[in-house]
């Protein structure tokens, strides 16, 4: 098959980079996701580990 | 070598590539402007299938040591090898388009052999997703990787032996391979996907090893007994 030209080839070589890219980002935002459901729950762990300090202390304080 | 040089050198790498590849390589006698393709699609391709035998390797580690970090390496390689896998998929099929007229020839070995691979590593998530017991669920996904790692490198060389003329070889051909200015691109792509991919799969490894962290800390903090959504990701 002889070679497409130039403006209709370009169509199809800019569509493969494209996927590329797209599947990249697709991917790095998927982690960014999952990073901050990461960072929801270390907050959470955060927040018991203080309620834990603060109860350990009114325990304590209370003896 | 640090994730942040990693993923500079990966970023820095890719991006000399593909400067190359528009402004350096020229165009391909027979194919023309479509033959750029190659640039993005075979370095993917080939990273791809190495991954997949990088799993299997990392797969034997973990049957012979039994420690569970060589079964989530595995899990890693295989689950990356896969997205790149569907990439490799659609911008076959784009060339295939543009350059027979058809999105899917089903009589081009290399098409179709890619595709076998494809579809058999598909079972390796739901494989692991069936089982409940984690050490059986690790040993199973470990003995199924080793088995699919070593039919890829098969796999390529049944291509090769019953090979059609009509799958552009874009690395090494009959009369000697490619001129030094695609080569010089060729290599700095393959390179930079290479990083692409190692990089990827150490920020993968470290989000897992983390998740790990946080749900052992929960069961220490709360007691809980947590167990992960629907991920069939190894936990060690």
């Amino acid at each position: 098959m002889p070679a497409l030209p130039l403006d209709e080839a370009g169509k199809y070589v800019a569509g493969a980079y494209l996927v590329f890219l797209a599947l990249i980002l697709v991917y790095v935002a998927i982690m960014a996701i999952r990073l901050s459901h990461l960072q929801r729950d270390l907050d959470e762990l955060l927040e018991l580990a203080e309620q834990r300090d603060r109860d350990r202390e009114e325990v304590g304080s209370a003896r | 070598m640090s994730l942040r040089a990693l993923s500079s050198a990966a970023v820095v790498t890719l991006t000399g590539a593909f400067a190359l590849v528009f402004f350096y390589a020229p165009n391909d006698a027979d194919q023309g402007f479509i033959q750029k393709i190659f640039y993005v699609h075979v370095p993917m391709a080939m990273v791809a299938l190495g991954g997949f035998v990088a799993g299997g390797v990392c797969a034997i580690q973990h049957l012979r040591t039994r420690r569970s970090e060589w079964d989530l390496r595995s899990y890693v390689f295989i689950h990356l090898s896969l997205i790149l896998g569907v990439g490799v998929l659609i911008t076959g099929s784009i060339w295939a388009r543009a350059s027979w007229g058809h999105w899917w020839v089903w009589d081009e070995p290399t098409l179709v052999s890619f595709l076998i691979v494809f579809l058999l590593y598909a079972c390796y998530q739901p494989l692991r997703f069936s089982i409940e017991d984690r050490q059986r669920q690790a040993r199973y996904a470990s003995v199924f990787a080793v088995v699919a790692g070593a039919f890829v490198p098969l796999n390529f060389l049944a291509v090769r032996l019953a090979q059609a003329y009509s799958h552009p070889r874009v690395f090494a051909t009959a009369s000697g391979g490619l001129p030094p200015k695609m080569q010089l691109t060729f290599w700095l792509a393959l390179v930079g996907m290479a990083l692409l991919y190692f990089t990827l799969w150490r920020y993968e490894m470290a989000a897992k090893l983390a998740r790990g962290r946080v749900r052992a800390l929960r069961r220490r903090l709360a007691g809980e007994d947590v167990l992960p959504g629907r991920s069939a990701a190894p936990i060690v």
